[in-house]
């Protein structure tokens, strides 16, 4: 454990292989943090390269482009991609890139650790590639993996099962990194109280997922078993039952979407305040509405099976449960908008996307309560109103924070500016393509059409067609997105140190743009 | 820092202690995961809920209501297993409280033993929970020799609390194999 002892980065110095080798063997956080950010971009292309086969094939009625067969393989890996491939890495990677800079650290507690967190991930990628070259092709049991689909498929399914392994074992690692850099690398007298939001979110995040991700390993090892060793978990003809499958996966799952919400809540934060230049309006209840939520999202799993035939007291129960958590989520919502009041507000990118987000995303979380009741979920479970609501607090929620993320620390990264008037583009052709493809969603699935067909009646062709109109739009401004960081690396203007005059943490106010290699090698001295 | 070397020292020390206790969090977490399931079966149990394939108790009122009457219709399957399993009865009608007593016949037409656990299923689904079933080939796996045929009862009574609105009710049986369970084959 040697790297153990190399919290001052030392080690390292001078011995920088080139090439190649950099980045295989690095352990400096911000190295690692670039390879999550573009393994993340890199999986976000792939599966939404699936998203618009997807759309290509919902476009007409009938089946044109693939077989239903391949669209449900679709569907399973642009989830499980985008997912764990897409949305969880970036996060990821921010908190390697920002953590250890917004606490004063020298870098993240367990350096070698850190470099094995993300060299795991390309071998999970490559698992779930394969598999569609096995017989039977990938799986295609929806990204939910439910039983008893997945007790019968082929050898796809396997792979994937170990693919989920390494993933989790990736996100458990870099958890245990983050908490134990947050708890103890903080410089003297960073209180935990004085960190930057996002740094409280991620440590809420990072406990999240230690304790879900092992519940997820614990479900598809049942499943493994179930497929290869004769045990019966949730085999029916042995006693077993698929809907303990769903509890088990959901008790993870709710949980799960909070990781994905959490540390966009977090980036959100830091760009809010930084462009309305104003502090953060009532800090202490955003820790305590983070804390709110994640205490609350074990407790509400079951809200998505109302329809596995729960007793009624079952469905109340968690019904209350799920509207409750719209309270501290309400708090992070005023908050933010609290803080944009009389704010000497500007409206560069990543702001753009911020407020982009705190629409959209409030948006998602209006549908997320008409279906967390009971009585109308049973109706809309399993239809294209659910599909319209998650992509917009995830595709939409996550993604948008994503990039104001990208575009707010880019000059930091890099030491260069993008372009401002290309970064609006990217704005305004993702805002209203996104809007196209999955507004439409709600009007389809109220409509009652499924998710997860390949075809559908004709009386959905008209919400479809735009819907996939508004995808292969949305697909292609990410191209646009693609140039603007690349000519922003090559030849984009030199970034002075603090770009963003409201930007008060220390990565700005302590370090030079671009951020040295090390930083921190003794602690800032804080007021 | 000329006096770095205890303080890092300390300090590993410290970040090694966080490791290991999260990583106890996380062995914990995987076996809640299969602690769930045992947790799971005696929840359903306590809340009455899932109890498809248990003997019922003996109804309290065996009143026979013979103001109506309600038609079964018998349903077997067999998913991916070499059995034909077929009722003797196709459908009959009862009473509710009334006491039927129905045969199925089961064939393994493999020439090695083969086991099967059989699972009922209910429409409409809310009858379930009316009908009482006191024996049933269901409550344990069956295993048949090469190319035997036998013979199996289902002893039950539809509990005369039955809505009545219900007029018809379909019980299906769906023969599953038991692999695993000196049932390989």
């Amino acid at each position: 454990m040697s790297a153990v002892l190399d919290t001052h980065g030392h080690a390292d110095h001078g011995y920088h292989p080139g090439g190649i080798m950099r980045w295989i063997t690095t352990t400096n956080h911000k190295d690692i943090g670039t390879l999550y950010l573009w393994f993340s971009f890199i999986m976000f292309m792939v599966g939404g390269v699936m998203a618009l086969v997807i759309r290509l094939e919902l476009f007409s009625p009938g089946l044109q482009w693939v077989d239903p067969d391949f669209f449900n393989q679709m569907t399973t890996m642009h989830g499980l991609i985008m997912v764990f491939g897409a949305i969880m890495p970036a996060f990821v990677g921010f908190a390697n890139w920002l953590i250890p800079m917004m606490i004063g650290a020298p870098d993240m507690a367990f350096a070698r650790m850190n470099n094995w967190s993300f060299w795991i991930l390309p071998f999970a990628a490559a698992l779930l590639v394969i598999s569609f070259f096995t017989p039977g092709g990938a799986p295609g049991v929806g990204w939910t993996m439910y039983a008893p689909l997945t007790v019968q498929m082929g050898m796809g399914m396997d792979l994937t099962i170990f693919a989920v392994h390494l993933l989790g074992m990736s996100s458990i690692m870099g958890s245990i990194n983050i908490i134990t850099t947050i708890l103890n690398l903080r410089a003297p007298g960073m209180g935990l109280m004085r960190m930057p939001l996002f740094c409280w979110t991620w440590l809420i995040t990072a406990y999240l997922l230690v304790a879900t991700m092992p519940v997820l390993a614990g479900a598809v090892t049942m499943t493994l078993t179930d497929r290869h060793f004769g045990t019966t978990f949730f085999n029916a003809a042995g006693g077993g039952d698929p809907v303990l499958y769903q509890h088990i996966f959901w008790f993870f799952g709710h949980p799960e979407v909070y990781i994905i919400a959490l540390p966009a809540f977090g980036v959100v934060s830091q760009v809010i305040p930084a462009f309305a230049r104003k502090p953060l309006f009532g800090y202490a209840s955003m820790v305590s509405a983070t804390a709110g939520i994640a205490i609350l999202s074990f407790i509400v799993w079951a809200h998505h099976m109302y329809t596995v035939g729960m007793p009624v007291a079952g469905q109340l129960f968690f019904m209350y449960a799920t509207a409750l958590i719209a309270v501290p989520t309400g708090v992070k919502v005023f908050n933010w908008v609290a803080t944009m009041w009389k704010g000497s507000l500007s409206f560069e990118t990543p702001m753009l996307f911020a407020v982009g987000f705190l629409f959209l995303f409030t948006l998602g979380g209006f549908t997320g309560l008409v279906l967390s009741l009971a009585a109308v979920d049973i109706q809309l479970h399993d239809t294209y109103y659910v599909v319209a609501h998650f992509h917009y607090v995830m595709a939409i929620g996550a993604v948008f924070a994503g990039y104001a993320g990208v575009y707010f620390w880019l000059p930091k990264w890099t030491g260069r500016m993008y372009d401002e008037a290309l970064g609006k583009w990217h704005f305004w052709l993702s805002v209203i393509f996104i809007n196209i493809t999955f507004f439409v969603q709600h009007f389809a699935g109220l409509a009652g059409m499924p998710r997860r067909i390949p075809d559908y009646p004709m009386m959905f062709e008209v919400w479809n067609k735009i819907s996939s109109v508004g995808a292969f739009g949305f697909g292609i401004s990410q191209l646009l997105f693609l140039y603007i960081i690349v000519s922003a690396i090559r030849s984009g203007e030199k970034a002075p140190d603090k770009p963003w005059e409201g930007a008060d943490s220390l990565e700005w106010t302590h370090l030079p743009t671009p951020a040295p290699r090390h930083s921190f090698h003794t602690p800032p001295v804080l007021k | 820092m000329a006096e770095a070397a205890h303080p890092a020292a300390e300090r590993a020390r410290d970040n090694r202690r966080v490791l290991t206790r999260l990583s106890v969090v996380a062995a914990l977490m995987f076996g809640f995961g299969f602690a769930l399931v045992p947790f799971y079966e005696k929840v359903c149990l306590a809340l009455g809920v899932n109890s498809l394939v248990e003997r019922s108790e003996q109804a309290a009122n065996t009143q026979v209501d013979t103001s109506r009457s309600v038609t079964i219709e018998l349903d077997a399957n067999a998913h991916q297993l070499p059995w034909r399993f077929r009722p003797l009865t196709r459908h009959l009608s009862v009473h509710p409280g009334e006491l039927v007593h129905v045969e199925y016949e089961i064939a393994n037409v493999r020439s090695a033993a083969v086991t099967g656990h059989a699972v009922p299923s209910y429409g409409p689904a809310l009858a379930g929970q009316y009908f009482r079933k006191l024996e049933c080939f269901c409550f344990k796996p069956q295993t048949l020799a090469a190319g035997e045929t036998r013979t199996m009862p289902v002893t039950f009574l539809i509990d005369p609390a039955l809505p009545r609105e219900v007029h018809t009710i379909t019980l299906s049986y769906t023969f599953f194999e038991v692999a695993g369970l000196g049932g390989k084959s």
